[in-house]
This record gives structure tokens, sequence and C-alpha cells, in this order.
């Protein structure tokens, strides 16, 4: 088995999968069970001046019967009383000393930073992470998110807490910012152990049709929240990249953001980040899901002849470059597999209206067209002839591609629905590498 | 001439009753994860395969979406008997079998049940609100009288009432529908469910006279004289018979005649004494009431064939579903005498086609499901016939070679399924509507199989490609 365990800036645990703060660490009795179902750490639900929530608190999207692509929440930090939190940690801590218990923090004043990281400590908490991140509810009192937009509040509240602090102190960015660089080296001027990202996305999850209220609804009106889940994994993923690619920032990272699976935390750990957080798929399926978070990882890594995760870390970071160092000789054609292909004419139509009509049909439907006055009538068969399916009497057809007309922009290979059935092939080219900023350099553009 | 009596009387005690629902209505939570799972295919092989080339891709999105209301206005754009459809057309040989999903996973979608879906959904939400799901056009001052109140006939004159014209339809029995009302089998759509969907198509602005028999009084000469069009929707006659000795007297039953008894007929019971019925024929109305035969208790339902399964015209799936209920088939037997003790039927003598002998097989009821007659009295003398009986039209109007006279439905196919009867009507009304000038507000929305999607022509004339 590969090596899981990790070292974030000074915590450790026994392997890169921690619960984010949220509901799945709100209580000493759940850390326990998840740290018994296999998770390595879990981040405490945000301390601090206990609130008052409200009901209803969440909205999901469901995308065509999938459920909870997306998730918002106008939650706010723990409403449970800090003693007794404070006596839970130290509980979970003397029961899994070699888990990571990291407690997050949102308190306003110096003093109350003081006050809240010593309880913290004393507690056993291993790390702290401080919730510069939480877009709603929180922001509007000075803290959360509207700390981690203003990058000098920021860098000062850091540098607090790290006087205070004995144990490694996590930054939690938002995402709601224009550059992340900018709250990350504020961090990292701040004297941060560590950075996690992304919180929350402030979101308007949708509208109840019937009564035109927002959602989730608090009696007819509702708020702007946090968005969370699979949806946001790409922005999580960029975020996580841009940082861990800029040498300035010299501190590891915790992903956040849409994890779900082993996948995804590979994909994370691939972009920098050294432990994965994950909340809305437990929120969705349980800690249970943690089972195949590590199985699968392990599979990987020992597939892939890595002996850690460690060495898996930031190996995607050299090959996100910008659009301008990227081969502009490079080229890819979609391949149809006839004998894969069911005919649902999905690839067609969406290279005919979403693309660049490359992709052609039997004769008399196809409208695909490069200029050629009879085109539109689907006469270059002599491309490739169409193949008839017959699947009982209905007539389905395989489309083609035009080689010559597609410019590999992949679409046809993301909607097609039979695995392997489009495959986007490399098309040899006789030019040399060349980049727009190769170009520029030549004073050719 | 008989003035339609709304809501029908039914006989209370009718013995389909005790025949379930074989494929049950799709809950909210089963349409929404079975309409999520299409794939909303681009020129999709189920439009091509259904007859009356329903927009099926688009009602299942309607259906994902919860536009219902769209959903079944976009079903019933292409075939107007889109209730009973769902429910009695061979989906497996038609647009189910045709799914693309059959070449992935073999688990194609199950649109029949989402086409009951819609449309069951869609009435009552029409039924609990103000707003209708169609509204007929303004007079046009068109009458048009069509004979048999059968699916062709109901089809035609909804898609004519829409338009303004009024439509008239003569049923010579006590109860509309034709075959869905008397001969569908009553585990696919029951006789209530078949009298709801004519109740829904009356109310479009259809006018229904029952009881009366075109031919004497009134004369179809008649009817082509004082209205502007004339549909025939006339089906098919009476059971064929086989002609052997024995054959006339109680015990031996044409097979429609027996269903209609199974699903009409008040009291109708089958005896207890009834424990063996030989049904004689290899089409589906055989396996339907063999199937129903041993659904209602009968102990042994055995099909006798004079050829074999692969010859049948049966659907292999019809047969398999009469199979689960213990319904036997043999092969390459031809009647040649029917066996009484007395008035009592008690066997079947048949010549074994494999062995070239003769072969008694016990028996109370034999049941002949060996086709019907057709209609070719009582007409006109323009109207023409085929080979086969059946009703000459133009394959595109429906139009027989009288220009006033329009024909749909069995007496022009033979006997095919309800969907063929509703693209009959579908047709011969947009034709009649083309003859007044008439271009139909609803209008299906799928191009028919075979039309081209014509490049715009601007996009003909431009040249410098993409």
């Amino acid at each position: 088995m590969a090596d899981l365990s990790i070292d974030l800036g000074g915590i450790s645990s026994p392997n890169p999968f921690w619960l984010a703060s949220g509901p799945p660490a709100n209580s000493g009795e759940q850390v326990m069970r998840a740290f018994d179902a296999g998770w390595g750490g879990a981040v405490w639900k945000t301390l601090g001046e206990p609130i008052v929530n409200v009901s209803s608190r969440l909205g999901g999207i469901d995308v065509a019967g999938a459920k909870l692509a997306g998730l918002n929440n106008i939650e706010l930090i723990t409403d449970r009383p800090l003693d007794v939190n404070f006596k839970e940690i130290y509980e979970v801590k003397k029961r899994y000393p070699k888990h990571a218990v990291v407690v997050s923090l949102m308190v306003e004043t110096r003093d109350d930073w003081r006050e809240i990281i010593k309880r913290s400590e004393d507690a056993g908490a291993d790390g702290l992470e401080l919730n510069f991140g939480c877009p709603h509810g929180m922001c509007e009192r000075g803290m959360g998110s509207s700390v981690g937009q203003e990058p000098k509040v920021l860098e000062t509240i850091t540098g607090w807490a790290k006087e205070f602090a004995t144990t490694p102190v996590l930054i939690k960015l938002t995402p709601n910012i224009g550059d992340i660089l900018d709250p990350g080296l504020a961090a990292v001027r701040g004297g941060a152990d560590g950075l996690a990202l992304i919180n929350t996305i402030k979101s308007i999850i949708g509208v109840d049709l019937d009564t035109l209220s927002l959602k989730p609804t608090v009696g007819t009106e509702s708020t702007n929240g946090g968005y969370c889940g699979p949806a946001v994994k790409p922005i999580a993923l960029h975020m996580v990249g841009a940082l861990a690619r800029d040498p300035r920032i010299t501190i590891p990272i915790s992903g956040i953001g849409g994890i779900s699976d082993w996948r995804d935390a590979a994909e994370f750990i691939a972009l920098g980040a050294t432990s994965v957080q994950v909340c809305t798929a437990v929120m969705h399926l349980g800690y249970r899901i943690v089972e195949d978070m590590i199985d699968g990882l392990d599979n990987y890594l020992t597939e892939q002849g890595l002996a850690s995760v460690q060495e898996l870390v930031g190996a995607a970071v050299p090959g996100f470059k910008e659009w301008g160092d990227l081969d502009l000789n490079y080229n890819v054609v979609a391949k149809i597999n006839s004998d894969l292909c069911i005919g649902c004419g999905l690839c067609y139509v969406a290279c005919l209206d979403g693309a660049h009509q490359c992709i052609h049909t039997h004769q008399n439907l196809c409208s695909a067209y490069h200029g050629e006055p009879d085109h539109g009538l689907g006469l270059r068969t002599e491309i490739a002839p169409p193949q008839e399916h017959a699947l009982n009497g209905g007539l389905a057809y395989v489309p083609f591609v035009d080689e010559d007309e597609c410019i590999g922009c992949n679409l046809c290979a993301l909607i097609c629905p039979v695995t392997d059935c489009i495959t986007m092939e490399e098309v040899p080219g006789a030019k040399p590498k060349e980049s727009w900023n190769d170009r520029l350099a030549k004073g050719l553009a | 001439m008989k003035a339609d009596t709304r809501p029908f009387k039914l006989p209370a005690a009718r013995l389909e009753s005790a025949l379930g629902d074989a494929k049950p209505p799709y809950s909210d939570s089963e349409a929404l994860i079975e309409a999520n799972r299409c794939l909303y295919c681009f020129d999709a092989p189920c439009i091509t395969a259904c007859p009356t080339g329903i927009d099926i891709p688009s009602f299942i999105k309607k259906i994902a979406t919860g536009n219902l209301r769209g959903s079944a206005r976009t079903i019933f754009a292409s075939n107007m008997m889109g209730i009973s459809t769902a429910r009695v057309c061979p989906v497996e040989e038609l647009c189910v079998g045709a799914c693309v999903y059959n070449g992935l996973n073999g688990q194609p979608i199950q649109i029949g049940r989402l086409q009951r879906y819609a449309t069951t959904k869609a009435l009552e939400q029409e039924a609990a609100s103000s707003r209708p799901l169609f509204t007929a056009a303004r007079d046009r001052g068109k009458r048009v009288a069509l004979v048999g109140a059968g699916p062709a006939s109901l089809a035609c004159a909804a898609y004519l009432a829409l338009e303004g014209v009024t439509p008239v339809i003569f049923e010579k029995g006590d109860l509309p529908g034709g075959l869905n009302t008397t001969g569908v089998a009553p585990y696919k759509f029951n006789t209530e469910d078949s009298l709801q969907e004519i109740e829904w198509l009356l109310g479009l602005g259809i006018e229904l006279r029952t009881g009366v028999t075109v031919g004497a009084d009134p004369s179809l000469l008649s009817l082509v004289e004082s209205h502007d069009a004339v549909f025939l929707g006339v089906g098919l006659g009476a059971d064929h018979a086989l002609g052997l000795p024995g054959e006339d007297g109680p015990g031996v039953w044409g097979a429609t005649d027996l269903i209609r008894a199974i699903k009409n007929r008040a009291g109708f019971k089958i005896p207890a004494d009834v424990g063996t019925v030989l049904v004689v024929g290899g089409g589906n109305t055989s396996i339907d009431i063999a199937r129903e035969l041993a659904m209602l208790g009968v102990a042994s339902v055995t099909l006798v064939y004079r050829r074999t399964e692969r010859e049948m015209s049966a659907y292999a799936h019809e047969l398999s579903g009469a199979r689960r209920y213990g319904v036997r088939l043999r092969e390459r037997l031809r009647p040649v005498k029917i066996l009484r003790d007395g008035e009592r039927v008690t066997g079947l003598r048949m010549s074994d086609l494999a062995s070239a002998s003769e072969v008694d097989l016990a028996c109370d009821w034999v049941v002949l499901a060996i086709g019907q007659a057709k209609i070719t009295s009582g007409l006109v003398p323009e109207i023409q016939f085929d080979d086969h009986g059946r009703v000459r039209v133009d394959p595109k109007t429906r139009r027989t070679q009288h220009p006033k006279i329009f024909a749909g439905g069995d007496c022009i196919n033979g006997g095919q399924e309800v969907v063929n009867a509703a693209a009959d009507g579908r047709e011969a009304a947009f034709a009649m509507l083309k003859d007044w000038g008439v271009r139909p507000a609803l209008a299906p929305t799928a191009p028919p199989a075979g039309m081209t999607t014509p490049l715009p022509a601007a996009a003909n004339e431009m040249t410098g490609g993409t």
C-alpha cells in the first residue's frame, strides 16, 4: 500500500482526507464516527461567538435528475456553546491522538482571537484554520469573507494569530475575489503556515416559481448564500493551481471545493494540494464515502508507481501554462467508432449548432455545410459513407467527421453517451511547436 | 337517429374488471427518473418508428422540465389518440424497439409509459383548471360525416374539430371507440379507459350519434350529399369461420366476439366447467384472447397454429407475455372437425402436418382467431378495393376514388394497430383541410419520416464557409 500519510505545515494525519468545516464536523460524536470510518482529519465547524440560525438553510441544484450537483447554504458558524465544543475537541483528541483535529475560528477583535486560540490549543487542537471565507451572514458583521476580500486586514489578523498560536495556522480563503493570489500572498506575508481553499461562492441557488421566494426559503424571503458541491470543483481547482504554481506561495495548501471521490482528490493533490477537505459529498452520502477515497487513491498511486501521496503533490502544476504558451501547431480530430455508435445523433447536432459543422449525417437530414452550395444536402458522402444501424425498424445513422474541417474542440467526445465511441486523435503535423508568445517574440503576430 | 348520450352507460359487472393493469401508471418520481434517462436524440429513431411520428424526445424532455401541458400537446399534435396508443401500442415493435439504448445497454426508454404519464397528468391539470389544452378555431361552416366511431374516425374528427370544422360521427353500436372499446386486451386498456378518452375527444367539439347504421338510412350517398366530406372508419366485419363440421353451435367462439363479451357484456362469465380452451390462429388477436382466458382462470389454454412459431404474425413479446400465464403453443396443426357430445364441444380434431396423421385434442371451447371479414357492401360504387378486400386510398391523403370520401384504419390496412388508424385519421383530416385552404394551427412538430430539413436559402448563398 502506498503511504497516504501527510504533513501539512506541521499538521500530520494518516491520510489526506479531512472533513471540511461544516455540518459533518459539528460535534465530537460526529467527528469520532468519521474517524472510525477512515477520515484522516477534521476541521471543526467554525467556532466564534455563538449565533442564531434560521430555518430553512440549504438549497440544492439537480442536473438531469442527479441530486445535489450544487449545494447552497445560509447556515452560520456553530450555534453550540464554546465550552461544549472545546470539551468535545478534548475528548476527540484524547481518543484519536494520531488524527488531525483542526479548529476553524472566526471572531472579531485582537483580544477575541487571543482568547479563542488559547482555548482551542488548550483543548488539544492540532492546528487552527482562520475562516476568512464565509460569504453570508458573518461578512456583514465584518468577519468571514469581508476579511478574505481585504488583503491588508487578512494579513493583520493572520499576524495576530501567529503571534498567539503555538500550533500551525491555516488561512481559509474566499473565492469571491478577483485574483486569488492577492489574499494568498497576504496570508504568506502574515506568516501563515498553510492555505485552505476555497470557501463557498456567494450565490442564490434558485427561485421558487410557485411563490417567487428565493431558495432556501425563510418564511417568504431568503438571502444570498454560499455555493459548494461538485459544480464548484473547476473553480476551486483553478484557484488551488494558481497558488501552487506561483513561486511566492511557499506554504502548503489544503484543497476544498466539490471533492466527492478519490479522482477529485487526486486532481487537487496533483495541482498542489497536500490535504483535501470534503463536506458536501459527506452531507449527501455520509462518512462511508472515505473508504473508496482511500482505496481508490491507493490503487491509483500504486498503478502510477508512486510510493507515497507526497509524490503526487503538485505533479500536474508544470503543465498549467498561460494560453500564450500553448502550441498553435498541435492538432486533434474527432474519430467516431461506428461499431460502438448507437445512432443518437447528439454529436451531429452539437457540432452543427454548437461547434463548427464538421460532423455529417445521412443525406436527407444533413444541414452541415462548408460554403459549397449543394453541401446542405449532405453530398459530401465521399468523406465516409454513412452507415445505417437498423434498430428494430427504426433507423439510426452513424454520423461521420469531415476531418479536414474538424477543429478538434472535443465537444462531440464530451457529449457522446457511449464510452470511448468518439476519441480525439492527434494529427501529426509537419510544423514544429510554436506558441502565440513565440510568434510575438519573432514579431509575427 | 339517437343523440349522443354521454356519459356512456356501461354494465356494472364486466368480466374485464378482474384483469389488472399489466403496466401500471408511473408515479411522479418514476416518470422523472425515466424522462431524465432519455438522451434527447437528434433525428431520433423512435420518431421514425412511430406511425404518427410523435416528437418523442421533445415530449419526454418536457416531462423532465415539468412542462406537462406542453408535453401532452406535443403528443396530441401528432397523435390525437395519444391516451390509448400510450397503452395499446406494441411499443416493443415501434418506438421502444427503436430506442438507441437497445444498442447500448438493452434498457430502452419506456416511451409508452411516459406518454401515459404526460397525457394523464395534463388532462388532470386541464380538469382542475379553466384553461383547456386545446381551443377550437372559429366555425368554418364545414361539416364532415365520419362512419364508425373507432380510432381512425376519432382522430380525424378531433383534428377537424380543432380547426373549426364540425365532425359528426355515426356509430352503429351503443358505445364508441371501435376496438379500443371492444377489442383491446383489458390488461392494457379497459373499456372505461377508452370511454374516458373518447369523452375528452368529444369535448373538443365532435358530435357523436350512436345506434346509427350507415347503409340504408342514412345511405352513404346521402351523407356525401349533405356533408363537405365523408370519412370511412368502418373497421372490419365479423370473425372468420373455418367452415368445418361441428362448427355451428355453442362452445365455438369468434375471437373478437368473445373478447367483446369479456369486456362489455353485462354479467358475462366463463362457465366453471370450461377448463380447457383451444385457440386457433397465429396472430395477435389469438394471443390476446388466450392470455385473457388464462388470466381469467381457465386451467388450460393452448394456441394451435398451422405453421410454426417463427411464422406467426403475432409479436414475439406478446407470445412470451401469454406464456407467462401458462398459455401453450402447438405448432403445425390444422383443424379438421369440431368434436361434440350432443351440443357440448368435447374436442378438436386436427391434421398434424408434421406426421400427416390426425390428432384429437380434448377441449370445452374452441376460439377462432383467424381474421375478420372485410366490409365491402353498403358503400358507393366509386370506392374500390384491393385484392385483399381493403379500401383503396391515396397513400398520402387517404382519399378514396371518390373525391369527397376518405378512409382509414383497419378498412384500408386489413387490421393494423390503433396508431396506424390515428395516423390515417390525421392525414385524411389534413387533406380535407388542405382542400378547403385551411392551414392547421396544430401541426405535428416532428418532420415525418423521410422529410428533409432544407438548408436556409441564405446559407446556400454563403460561400465563405466556417
